[in-house]
């Protein structure tokens, strides 16, 4: 003990593998008090046996010091002197030159950057996900039941209003203009146009008079659904900015990019059933001999064909 | 007699000062509160520099009024009409609360326009204060997207439709509009997740985002400073360099650049 400075021996225990083996021991013996009692007793035997190589190691003072043996050359103070406080006299290790950095300050900086990133994308990628994706999920739309076909008189059209999504309530209420095409080949034909604006999403409306006081209302399978006659001698006329179309679902005017929407359709058991929503470039010929041009459903202001239509390569799933 | 009172007065004054000292010994809270508003400005600073304040007193009303309706509204399509109605007509106050919420929204809007105006006549968007405007611009559209959002929530045909026709707007997009509609509606179609969506983002992602742009603004501002009216003769605090060229400048002519008065060589 020749340190002028006094003891510079560390105090701190030597490294040992003991106190690793205890915590094991805690924490079978915690999780076993939920599993069973068989790894509680295997917990408290690593624990006392570990606990008590722990409690031997520090009494005896360790076995051999880990690591390289300090540096000769330590302590220049004059002999006696009392001790340096902690801030002034000579650093505790070596200045590193201007640019140079100690390589464990390296290591333990991007260490502890490299495991923030990945606790952070481990916790921030779900709740990211679960925020977006929901949204991109490809949907299955029911289909809705309409009803009786006899309630479509040949060559009338008819509104009809209805619940898409009868869990999701009134929300869900879509409107759809259905004429009655007589039978096409012998089998019957309908036109089913989505009330949706092909400009904006408005609501369009029939062109022409509606009979509410013929409102029929029918209760089927997918709820309540109310027909009223109509003449939309006019053709369809969106109140929102003036998109105009004709009784086929044209654009004839203003500023929509397309024809209407229309719905698929399916007679089951005598019922007119209304299936998926897809989109009409336009329609060429009129009632059941019409020739749809039909595309994937857009969504209102996406043109579906013309050169515009490459500024809409992709669509999420509907 | 008056000896005595002002020894009282002395007294007082300590023993109402002492919690200050406490604090500012501890936190130095005084001393920044102090700094932040008690900060040199130009003389000649009129009504025009208040509206950057008045914004923030609006968005402050708004935020009150918010958190007071937020107790009551439910966000679900079947409810939501029904609250603001019970809002509205039954609960004490509620009209006056909701009322300024709506028209505040209104007011705060015109406001951050007006307050751009301003700024961008007077030329205070200039050195050094570019990022103060662009971080202006972030305030100005995350603030139309908080009246957006806002909008769909009385849940009536009015809010329903505007939220379709701006949503299907955002729809036309070219390459990212349909999926940033689709995103906007939580779905393919408008439904009850997409009254939920609005409200969240109404109510927490949107003023929180505000909330921390308006903290950069204010920082950039204090320590940017106010800056003079372009016809002014004194910076803040200090009167102005004399000009190098005698003719009126600073509108059309370029001046030197200068910070509060000193040059920045």
């Amino acid at each position: 003990m020749d340190d002028p400075r006094g003891d510079m021996e560390r105090h701190e225990p030597p490294p040992s593998l003991w106190p690793i083996g205890f915590a094991v021991g805690v924490v079978c013996l915690l999780v076993g008090l939920i599993v069973s009692w068989v790894a509680v007793a295997i917990g408290a035997v690593i624990l006392v046996v570990c606990g008590a190589l722990w409690a031997r190691d520090v009494a005896t003072g360790g076995s051999a010091p880990v690591g390289p043996a300090p540096e000769a050359g330590e302590g220049e103070a004059a002999p006696d002197a009392p001790a340096v406080p902690a801030h002034k006299g000579e650093a505790a290790m070596p200045e590193p030159a201007p640019g140079e950095r100690f390589p464990r300050s390296v290591f333990l900086e991007s260490a502890t950057l490299g495991i923030g990133a990945v606790i952070g994308g481990v916790v921030t990628l779900p709740v990211i996900g679960f925020a977006v994706l929901p949204a991109f999920v490809k949907q299955h739309s029911h289909s809705v039941d309409l009803g009786p076909i006899d309630n479509f008189p040949e060559g009338e059209y008819q509104v009809a209003t209805f619940l898409r999504e009868p869990e999701q309530g009134e929300v869900s209420r879509r409107t759809a203009f259905i004429r009655n095409n007589g039978l096409l080949d012998g089998k019957p034909s309908f036109t089913c146009i989505s009330n949706r604006c092909a400009h904006l999403g408005c609501p369009v409306q029939p062109g022409g008079p509606t009979f509410d006081k013929k409102t029929k209302k029918v209760v089927t399978s997918s709820g309540h659904v109310s027909i009223i006659p109509s003449l939309p001698a006019a053709g369809f006329i969106c109140p929102c900015h003036g998109g105009a179309y004709d009784q086929e679902g044209n654009r004839t005017a203003g500023p929509p990019v397309r024809g209407l929407d229309r719905y698929e359709f399916s007679i089951r058991n005598g019922h007119l059933i209304l299936g998926n929503t897809f989109s009409v470039a336009s329609v060429s010929g009129s009632g059941a001999n019409a020739e749809i041009h039909k595309y994937e459903l857009a969504g209102p202001g996406q043109h579906v064909d013309g050169p515009e239509s490459w500024l809409y390569p992709l669509q999420p799933p509907h | 007699m008056a000896r005595r009172k002002s020894a009282r007065q002395q007294q007082l004054e300590r023993a109402a000062l002492y919690p200050l000292d406490w604090l500012e010994e501890r936190s130095g809270l005084i001393g920044g509160v102090r700094y932040f508003l008690f900060r040199k400005v130009p003389g000649d600073t009129s009504w025009w520099h208040t509206l950057g304040s008045a914004t923030l007193t609006a968005f402050l009303v708004q935020l009150a009024t918010g958190v007071i309706l937020a107790m009551y509204y439910k966000p679900s399509p079947e409810q939501a009409h029904e609250s603001v109605q019970h809002i509205t007509d039954d609960i004490w106050g509620g009209w006056l609360v909701r009322g300024m919420h709506r028209w505040g929204a209104s007011v705060f809007i015109i406001l951050m326009f007006m307050h751009m105006g301003r700024v961008f006549l007077f030329g205070a968007y200039k050195y050094p204060r570019e990022l103060n405007w662009i971080v202006g611009v972030l305030l100005l559209a995350t603030g139309l997207f908080e009246g957006l959002t806002g909008y769909l929530l009385p849940f009536d045909q009015t809010a329903y439709w505007a939220t379709v026709v701006a949503i299907n707007i955002n729809g036309t997009a070219p390459f990212v509009g349909p999926f940033l509609a689709s995103l906007l509606r939580g779905g393919a179609e408008i439904g009850p997740d997409t009254l939920s969506r609005f409200y969240s983002l109404h109510m927490l992602l949107v003023p929180g985002a505000l909330m921390g742009l308006i903290g950069l603004h204010l920082y950039l501002v204090v320590r940017l400073g106010v800056s003079s009216p372009p016809w002014s003769d004194e910076a803040a605090g200090a009167p102005r360099e004399p000009d190098p060229t005698p003719a009126r400048s600073g509108l059309v002519q370029p001046r030197p650049r200068t910070i509060r008065g000193r040059p920045t060589e």
